[in-house]
């Protein structure tokens, strides 16, 4: 067990290395999606490991393992494995069109596995500060994917999110520090100081005054990276501009990684402070993002840039379930991250792919995606039906379940505004997918059949949306999962 | 080293470290700001090699090191190549002139005393109430990243920010752990070289570094 919480950062490490030494060929662009599927494989190991026995730290407690880590591999695995798979026949599509260069294609394959041993760094660190470190270097990693293409507008893109994400990240470290500084007074020495396990067992005796500084600049810090309003300016930039295996996982994953990271800062303040304070801080965090997202949604003309107004949407949702708190609310949350890092995921491929066949990223300049390409638009239209929180797939139940959590714990008020806007929402994308799937197609997009889809692409994307929908009709595959790493949270 | 002269030199290390943020609020060449920054830098090292000093505390000193090569030698010279391509020496005109520039700033100094008072109450001692000054600094920063267009001034508005909260660091637990430090140094010396080679490749598409120009993705 010890050995593989050491190990589960390595594989896409190792990944990384085989397609920087061999370059991007036929068979190396073929690691990264098997190192994805054995990280996922270890996730599940480890889920069952830690639920028999309990948590597991490795490296000096640098890294610990519990329910709720074990769960986070498991997400990160899966949303890469879609997006990996997927990225083999985008990238080879990429170099047959003259898109990219082998030498590109090579950094985009070191990068990638980079992005993805760090976010799986950052939900395997005991040490806090550790933690920060990884997340700051998912930035650092995927700066120069956002700028992958060259364009001025990719340019504009990589800029401001190494700006905004280090600034934003830079107060959480001090937010960090203050945190540091406070269980040293307590009584924590120099080394376990800023370990969480730590940390959980000293809150009660944190200094208030100091805890509640430094979780206002850890919430606005990593609030930064999740994209929550009005820190997310950033993100519709970056998601439209990265290449779709990127946004992919920046979407589906790196958001929820940020989260994870308020996760482990909240069940320290709620001890230090009591539920409240946090509560309020993402209530209104919850409630901006949704409000943003509803407004810039409504007159959206580009279909990658709705994607990732959906995702300040959908850390919304789970910002809410988390503020509820009560441990039904916080599985729904959990739930609600897993089901939106797949259907995300498989939606910003899809809109690779749309790219790919029509050249624009406007909505107006996509019609009748059905007729044209049948498999392309069926699968994007029901990604945007699984988003829009449609049954049979998982949003549905976890949307449904952080309500009835919230109406049962006295927050109707803030589910009903919540829910208001998510009507908003729905009606909004329901508007874009119609034109982008129905319609008439001009007589000039008759497509060959050189633009279909490559079977490559196609197998990931139908396995992501398939998943989504076995896990819609019963979590019990995760459900002990879902319930420990809850109780991490909660308590 | 007496305990009163270590408070007179911790007190003159903390102070140049403010006074160097407000001299890049001050000057309007990019070369000056770049040489403030370096100063900074310096002192900075110098905060935490007194602490080691004080607290007999080899990590410490270890990390005094780190940060005089960083920020005394590395970072300075990345900053000073980006003029040098660029041929562009002067900030042009802020969004906010220079008088108002450091009348806010004098301001943020006392909102980082107000905002910090619970900081300073847990463990008062001369360490401790120089804590506001790191916090002031951060805020500094923060500022220079808000009202300044050019490319290298919103990396100097970066690392200033970077330095404040180092500063709150030392100053408040006498530095993270080693580990930590090490992997926050490599972090923010990647995040510039990544800046660094976007500014290359904002003047090759833009012809300047104008972060004006940049306004082509909106909604």
């Amino acid at each position: 067990m010890r050995t593989l919480v050491v190990l589960v950062p390595l594989f896409p490490v190792a990944a990384g290395v085989i397609v920087g030494a061999a370059g991007w060929r036929a068979l190396t662009a073929w690691v990264g999606p098997l190192a994805a599927a054995i990280v996922t494989g270890a996730g599940v190991v480890l889920a069952v490991g830690v639920l028999d026995d309990g948590p597991v730290t490795a490296l000096d407690r640098l890294l610990r393992a519990d329910a709720l880590s074990a769960y986070m591999i498991i997400v990160i695995g899966s949303v890469a494995l879609v997006a990996t798979s997927y990225g083999v026949g985008y990238v080879r599509a990429e170099l047959e069109h003259g898109h990219t260069t082998a030498r590109r294609a090579r950094i985009y394959g070191v990068l990638v596995q980079g992005f993805i041993a760090a976010m799986l760094t950052a939900v395997l660190a005991d040490n806090l500060g550790v933690l920060w470190v990884a997340v700051e270097a998912t930035t650092i990693a995927t700066a120069f994917l956002v700028g992958h293409r060259r364009t001025r507008a990719s340019l504009e893109a990589s800029w401001k999110y190494v700006v905004i994400g280090s600034v934003g990240v830079a107060l959480a470290f001090l937010g960090t520090v203050l945190v540091y500084f406070a269980s040293r007074h307590a009584g924590g020495d120099a080394e376990a100081s800023l370990n969480w396990s730590t940390l959980v067992t000293l809150a009660p005796s944190l200094d208030p005054g100091v805890v509640r500084l430094a979780l206002g600049l850890l919430v606005v810090g990593y609030g930064t990276k999740i994209g929550l309003a009005p820190m997310h300016t950033w993100l519709p930039d970056a998601h439209s501009q990265a290449p779709a295996p990127v946004s992919a996982l920046m979407s589906g994953v790196l958001l929820s990684v940020a989260f994870y990271a308020l996760l482990r800062y909240k069940v320290i303040a709620d001890a230090a402070l009591g539920t409240g304070y946090v509560r309020g801080l993402l209530v209104a965090g919850a409630l901006l993002s949704l409000a943003v997202a509803a407004s810039l949604l409504l007159a959206q003309r580009d279909y990658k840039r709705m994607l990732a107004y959906s995702s300040i949407e959908h850390m919304g949702l789970v910002a809410l379930g988390v503020a509820i708190g009560t441990p039904l609310a916080v599985g729904a949350a959990l739930l609600h991250i897993l089901g939106h890092g797949i259907g995300k995921a498989v939606l910003f491929c899809s809109s690779g792919e749309i790219l790919h066949v029509t050249g624009t990223t406007e909505i107006a300049g996509v019609r009748g995606l059905l007729v044209r390409q049948p498999f392309l638009g069926g699968i994007f239209g029901l990604g945007v039906l699984a988003l829009l929180g449609l049954p049979p797939f998982s949003l549905f139940a976890s949307e449904l379940a952080i309500a009835r959590a919230g109406v049962a714990d006295g927050m109707g008020w803030a589910v009903g505004v919540a829910f208001v806007l998510v009507f908003v929402i729905f009606a909004a994308m329901v508007g874009h997918a119609q034109r982008m799937l129905l319609g008439e197609p001009d007589v000039a997009d008759v497509d060959g059949p050189s633009r279909r889809m490559s079977t490559t692409s196609a197998v990931p994307l139908v396995v992501g949306m398939a998943a989504l929908a076995l896990l819609g009709v019963s979590i019990w595959p995760i459900e002990r999962l879902l319930e420990a790493a809850a109780r991490v949270v909660t308590g | 080293m007496s305990e009163t002269l270590f408070v007179q030199l911790l007190d003159l290390a903390v102070g140049l470290v403010l006074v160097c943020a407000f001299v890049v609020l001050w000057r309007r060449g990019l070369g000056a700001i770049v040489h403030a920054l370096t100063v900074q830098g310096v002192a900075l090292a110098a905060v935490a090699f007194l602490l080691g000093v004080h607290e007999e505390h080899a990590e410490l000193i270890g990390a005094a090191a780190l940060v005089l090569v960083l920020k005394g030698v590395v970072l300075p010279r990345v900053l000073l190549r980006i003029i040098r391509d660029s041929d562009e020496t002067r900030e042009v005109e802020p969004f906010v002139n220079v008088t108002a520039s450091l009348l806010a700033a004098a301001g943020l100094t006392l909102l980082a005393y107000a905002t910090s008072r619970d900081v300073v109450a847990l463990d008062p001692g001369p360490e401790t109430s120089a804590i506001p000054i790191g916090i002031a600094v951060a805020l500094i920063g923060f500022f220079v990243l808000a009202t300044r267009r050019k490319a290298v001034t919103q990396i100097v508005g970066f690392l200033l920010l970077d330095n404040g909260i180092a500063l709150v660091a030392f100053l408040a637990t006498a530095g993270v752990p080693l580990i930590v430090e090490l992997g926050v140094a490599l972090d923010v010396l990647l995040a510039v070289f990544i800046l660094q080679v976007l500014t290359t490749r904002m003047r090759a598409k833009f012809g300047v570094t104008d972060l004006n120009q940049l306004r082509e993705l909106r909604d």
